[in-house]
């Protein structure tokens, strides 16, 4: 059903590889931005300082996941503008490729990525973390799949609207950041005014970080059952919408 | 040619994009291993016929066959029998050659071998080359290999040569033939009047969304621009008087020494020339103003395709 799948995503990693800074940017910047504000602030840790280490420990991580996934997404929204206005899209869906293999080849491309960057930042970041404390890896790594996957979907909705390439950086910056602050990442969404709470439970953001954190600081999936079911659930609406008002050109 | 066995029915479509009417009431039927051309000016509809003939944009209403089956019912036995070149298409820059006709390849129970067609297309040495590094006429042909590739029975090429360079625009001409001299059926648009006339064994003219009229070039032009132009430079006291008395004459034109002549009918210049012949009338130069499609089109529209 999916043929060419398998093909087309390969190539379009490819491709992405041999995009100038396509690397840097997007694998090698979260892992830096990891590393040199580890160091930092690592290097002020006195040995009473339990809020930077708490940051080291917690934060920094989960920063640099969401990080990692709004870039994904950001450079979807991107290559999907690019495409369409070069009508490579069409060109793609003038084939027996099906329009869902094209845009899956996409997102899995965005996913593989970000399970790479994700390996790379626990490679650098392992001399930060004493050898006794227990960081569920594989679990976070999932959790940090299934936010990307969500929020991707968000990515396609804003690519479906947006007028051109030109426009697509801009536009999906304008409305992805602004999502970091009212997620609960610096400030808890607890301690917000209720009217920007009220404003953060609707932010797609807020639970992937919650899910995130959760799972991070070794909570049971359980604990977060609601958490995925609102990405789920953003996903599907995303998507819906995605679907219908999508434009191949 | 043969007996005519329509490969491609087109009845009655329309189509619109909110109230511009972009195609309407078109019909014609593309002849088994004949080249079909669509021509008119930009915007007149062209593309959107083809791109619904192709399965690729709806029409509103009318009936299309292709191969006798449903483009849009039948998308995936349409898609592995016909090869499309979509006008204005691009691919991924930094794709590379052989990875494109490697990923078409892939998507077709038959391809054709990959490396051949490139080498048959004359970009064996580009295999490794980035989409973005081609020049025009190399995309282009890339373009034409992506749509051979599946070995298809029909193959649609729209504005092949748009924005190419004269010489590489006649080595496509060539390429075009090929493709005919191996039997498929060729449905091309253009807007360029010297590729229909030398590339189209029929053309449908269309303007406004409307099919104008439909035939071979010659067919075209003898029913449209049936006159006939000679001019000729002659000193001959005589030739002005003579001339005006060929039967089928409708115009003398003199200019000084320079004769323009016009006339009707397929032997008009043939009784020029013998009118000159019997009358001993000595000329110094001697040419023939044929009409072709470009006049066509004119008379048809009332102005030039490219207004």
């Amino acid at each position: 059903m999916l043929r060419g799948l398998r093909k087309l995503t390969w190539l379009e990693i490819k491709i992405f590889l041999r995009e100038p800074l396509g690397a840097f940017g997007s694998i090698l910047f979260p892992v830096l931005v990891f590393v040199v504000a580890g160091r930092f602030v690592g290097g002020l840790r006195g040995p009473g300082s339990l809020a930077a280490a708490g940051f080291l420990r917690v934060g920094l991580p989960v920063f640099v996941s969401v990080l990692i996934a709004l870039s994904a997404v950001l450079s979807l929204v991107t290559v999907i503008s690019i495409y369409r206005e070069g009508g490579i899209l069409k060109r793609l869906r003038a084939t027996p490729l099906r329009p869902q293999t094209i845009l899956a080849a996409h997102v899995l491309v965005k996913l593989a990525l970000t399970a790479l960057t994700m390996a790379l930042m626990v490679l650098a970041g392992k001399r930060y973390f004493p050898a006794h404390t227990h960081v569920p890896i594989f679990g976070f790594t999932v959790a940090l799949l299934i936010a990307t996957w969500s929020i991707l979907s968000i990515g396609f909705l804003i690519a479906s609207i947006v007028p051109t390439a030109r426009f697509a950086q801009p536009i999906g910056a304008a409305i992805l950041y602004p999502m970091i602050g009212l997620c609960g990442l610096f400030v808890p969404v607890q301690s917000l005014p209720p009217a920007l709470q009220a404003v953060a439970r609707v932010v797609p953001l807020t639970y992937a970080v919650s899910l995130l954190d959760g799972i991070w600081k070794g909570e049971a999936w359980s604990a977060h059952l609601g958490d995925v079911a609102a990405l789920v659930a953003v996903f599907a609406v995303c998507t819906a919408l995605s679907a219908k008002v999508f434009r191949w050109e | 040619m043969g007996t005519f066995r329509p490969v491609i029915h087109v009845s009655r479509i329309r189509k619109s994009y909110g109230a511009t009417v972009a195609v309407s009431e078109v019909s014609f039927d593309v002849g088994e291993g004949e080249v079909f051309g669509l021509i008119g000016p930009n915007g007149a509809g062209k593309t959107t016929t083809m791109e619904c003939v192709e399965g690729v944009r709806r029409p509103d209403a009318g009936r299309i066959s292709i191969l006798g089956l449903d483009p849009f019912r039948d998308v995936v036995q349409v898609q592995n029998r016909i090869g499309v070149q979509l006008q204005q298409a691009q691919l991924q820059k930094r794709i590379k050659v052989w990875e494109a006709v490697d990923l078409w390849a892939s998507l077709y129970p038959k391809p054709l071998d990959g490396n051949r067609l490139l080498e048959q297309l004359g970009l064996a040495d580009k295999r490794n080359a980035w989409f973005m590094t081609l020049s025009g006429g190399q995309k282009q042909r890339l373009f034409i290999a992506l749509a051979l590739i599946n070995d298809p029975e029909v193959v649609f090429l729209d504005e092949l040569t748009t924005g190419l360079d004269p010489q590489s625009r006649r080595a496509i001409w060539d390429l075009v033939r090929g493709i005919r001299d191996r039997g498929k059926t060729v449905f091309l648009t253009t807007h360029l009047m010297e590729e229909a006339e030398r590339l189209c064994d029929r053309v449908a003219i269309i303007e406004h969304g409307e099919i104008v009229d439909i035939g071979s070039p010659e067919e075209l032009v003898r029913r449209h621009c049936p006159t006939r132009t000679v001019i000729l430079a002659t000193e001959n006291a005589l030739a002005e008087e003579r001339l005006g008395a060929i039967p089928r004459v409708e115009n003398v034109i003199r200019q000084g020494s320079q004769f323009t002549i016009q006339g009707r009918g397929e032997d008009f210049v043939t009784e020029v020339i013998q009118c000159l012949s019997e009358n001993r009338i000595r000329v110094a130069d001697f040419r023939t103003v044929l009409p072709n499609l470009e006049d066509v089109f004119l008379k048809l529209t009332g102005h030039s395709i490219r207004d």
